[in-house]
């Protein structure tokens, strides 16, 4: 898994409650069998004023000039910053993937959906959960060209203003991040563990061990 | 010291262990699987020489991509093909079960599960699909996952987990004559928002939830997601435990009854402590329409479109002014006067045996009206086809005019041919209302089996209470 330490980036404003998987990544695209090349179709229906198909090459579709991420100034953007409930809906992984594949790499939002959150960390993708008031703000801060620094060992997001802002974060998830941990290989030093726990639960629920 | 809730007991017994800052490693019993989650996991485990743990941990079944008529054919979309061969060779390079597309025992991954009973009460279940808070139905421990974590149950049998917060959702009483299991979840999400549940598992309990048969209980628990909890789960009883005598996967023998002795400890101790209770009196549910492009935004039949000028939080006033624009609907239309264009009955919430009767029951001896382009009906299962087939329900919604199809997924996500055209509307027993959902520019409305079939019939919403 890719690392993720620090980063100064710019922030594109996505100014929306309950972005659902289905808006970040249409269900056509779904049908790849391959894990790259979804950030062309980021927000497919909202971007493009055609209706896309996998495989399409998208640098001749018409584009809707009005969506946010089709400006110029964020093009090169690295920061979504937007509302709550970001990620809700189902737990395709395509729409870390197309977010990741875009160029984010920090999503800011007062909330996640649960599996979407859980998602981003498998992909480098680190989502920051801050209050309500503090995300306000940062959307009223916006300006273009507005970045960020995000600084995972700290903590920390430091505005264009020097401001200091304190993000939570679990001590695993956090470790395994900043160090681009392979989760299965560490799982799998486990083993002996996981061997043990089925031979005991063998012993009380045997009709789960039949083949 | 409190009592343990069901969740709590859960979560303790597939403990393998715990790290200092709280995240578990946690056993799964049951991994399901099906083509769009799962390429990519098996993928991962070739690259880097992993084999599978367990192969007999898992059960996999092609459901989202398949075509719902003429399945002799084959797939007609190259793409959708692609994917549904390789977990056919997925499956079988790595020794897994799969129900086939031409197996009668095919179809919706949460409808075959407990059907076969591969998925049992105190199971711990994941699948790459979000709906698998479905199985929580039957006292197990079931939430979805995304594709990197499909791939360390293969490799591992095991999930790195923080253990969730814990909600009841307490439905006291008895719900009215026509209202379903579906009006109660649509209900509950209509009252705590779809972010209500995040960080939490939801135990839905409450008088209103025990008198609810086995199916009716996994529609509840299959929109548990959809008010933001990754697992719901519902307390084993008597229903439970006589749903899943004699499945195929069931224990069998001396183990049915350790299994049973077992069972019965799957409930919340009486002095369980919850994080938060939120209590429904649900003499007070009605039929539910869902107006907008989140459950969320969900009235009963006799009610009227909200006016977005009356909401005082500016976020939610930007996202109902978004979704009336996009469902073309105004403030103070009634939702009876809403016409539809097409009708879709299936999903893994709604296409079960129990669901096809209670829309065959609206159906019988009458006609969809002529205004409805396309009304389907597609069963969640193979099986539950069959069954419906011999109760005759198949002939009754032929002879009203609705289409009789193969299982799968179908126009609940529109990844296979069935679909809505940009700007047609669709009353839906699926579960999703977003933008595009079932097909670029559909309009959807999510509502119970007897109201899509009584939308069917009058062309429009109607309450079904008094069809
Ligand atoms: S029926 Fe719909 S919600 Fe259920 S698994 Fe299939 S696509 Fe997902």
């Amino acid at each position: 898994m890719q690392a993720f330490t620090q980063l100064t980036g710019l922030v594109a404003p996505l100014d929306r409650a309950n972005v659902d998987t289905d808006a970040i990544i249409p269900k056509q695209f779904l049908k790849s069998i391959k894990r790259a090349g979804f950030g062309p179709y980021l927000f497919d229906e909202w971007r493009y004023l055609d209706h896309g198909e996998p495989d399409m090459d998208c640098t001749n579709r018409p584009i809707n000039p009005d969506f946010v991420l089709n400006k110029a100034q964020y093009q090169q953007a690295e920061i979504l910053l937007t509302r709550e409930n970001f990620g809700c809906g189902s737990s395709r992984e395509h729409a870390p993937w197309a977010l990741a594949d875009f160029g984010f790499r920090v999503i800011i939002a007062p909330s996640f959906a649960d599996i979407f959150y859980n998602n981003c960390f498998k992909n480098g993708l680190l989502p920051i959960v801050l209050s309500t008031e503090t995300v306000d703000q940062l959307f009223g801060e916006l300006v273009d060209g507005y970045q960020l620094t995000v600084d995972l060992s700290s903590q920390k997001i430091i505005t264009a203003a020097a401001a200091s802002i304190h993000f939570e974060l679990d001590e695993n998830r956090k470790y395994r991040l900043l160090n681009g941990l392979d989760d299965i290989g560490l799982t799998l030093q486990q083993a002996d563990e996981i061997r043990t726990y089925e031979r005991q639960r063998a012993k009380i629920a045997p009709w789960l061990f039949v083949d | 010291m409190s009592g343990k809730t069901l969740y709590d007991k859960l979560w303790e017994e597939h403990v393998v262990f715990t790290e200092d800052d709280g995240s578990s490693l946690i056993y799964i019993d049951r991994q399901l699987l099906h083509e769009v989650t799962s390429p990519q996991a098996f993928e991962g485990l070739r690259l880097a020489g992993r084999q599978v743990w367990n192969a007999s941990r898992n059960l996999a079944v092609a459901d989202h991509n398949v075509p719902t008529t003429e399945r002799d054919k084959g797939i007609a979309d190259s793409v959708s093909r692609l994917q549904v061969e390789t977990l056919d060779k997925n499956c079988t390079e790595f020794g897994i079960t799969e129900f086939t597309m031409t197996d009668h025992r095919q179809g919706i991954v949460h409808v075959i599960g407990p059907e076969q009973g591969a998925t049992l009460p105190g199971m711990t279940v994941v699948c790459g699909d979000s709906h698998t808070s479905t199985h929580g139905a039957s006292g197990a421990l079931a939430f979805g996952i995304g594709t990197s974590e499909v791939e360390h149950v293969l490799a591992t049998q095991c999930l790195v987990q923080k253990k969730a917060k814990n909600l009841l959702i307490q439905i006291d009483g008895q719900v009215g004559i026509g209202i379903t299991a579906k009006d109660i979840v649509l209900a509950i999400i209509g009252t705590i928002g779809t972010a209500g549940g995040n960080g939490y598992t939801i135990e839905f309990a409450g008088a209103a939830i025990r008198a609810l048969s086995m199916e009716g209980r996994m529609t509840v628990c299959n929109m548990a997601i959809e008010a933001g909890a990754r697992a719901g789960l519902i307390a084993v009883d008597d229903v439970t435990i006589d749903y899943y005598r004699d499945r195929p996967y069931s224990p069998k023998g001396s183990d049915w009854f350790m299994a049973e002795r077992m069972w019965q400890h799957l409930h919340s101790d009486d002095d369980a402590v919850f994080d938060k209770v939120v209590k429904i009196d649900a003499s007070l549910i009605k039929p539910q329409v869902t107006w907008g492009t989140s459950p969320e935004l969900v009235i009963a039949i006799d009610e009227k479109i909200p006016n977005p000028a009356q909401e005082a939080d500016a976020v939610k006033q930007q996202s109902m002014v978004r979704a009336l624009d996009y469902m073309g609907l105004k403030a103070g239309q009634a939702i009876t006067d809403i016409a539809v264009d097409k009708v879709f009955i299936g999903s893994c919430t709604n296409s079960r045996i129990e669901d096809l009767r209670a829309a065959a029951a609206i159906a019988k001896g009458r006609k969809i009206a002529s205004t409805i382009q396309l009304a389907l009906v597609v069963p969640g299962s193979g099986l539950v086809k069959m069954q419906a087939e011999a109760e005759g329900l198949d002939k009754i919604f032929i002879h009203a005019g609705f289409e009789w199809r193969e299982p799968g997924c179908s126009m609940c996500l529109a990844m296979n041919a069935d679909r809505l055209a940009a700007g047609e509307r669709c009353a839906s027993t699926s579960n999703r209302n977003f933008e595009g959902r079932q097909g670029y520019g559909g309009r959807t409305h999510l509502v119970s089996p007897a109201m899509a079939a009584a939308a069917a019939i009058a062309g429009h919403f109607v309450d079904v209470r008094q069809f």
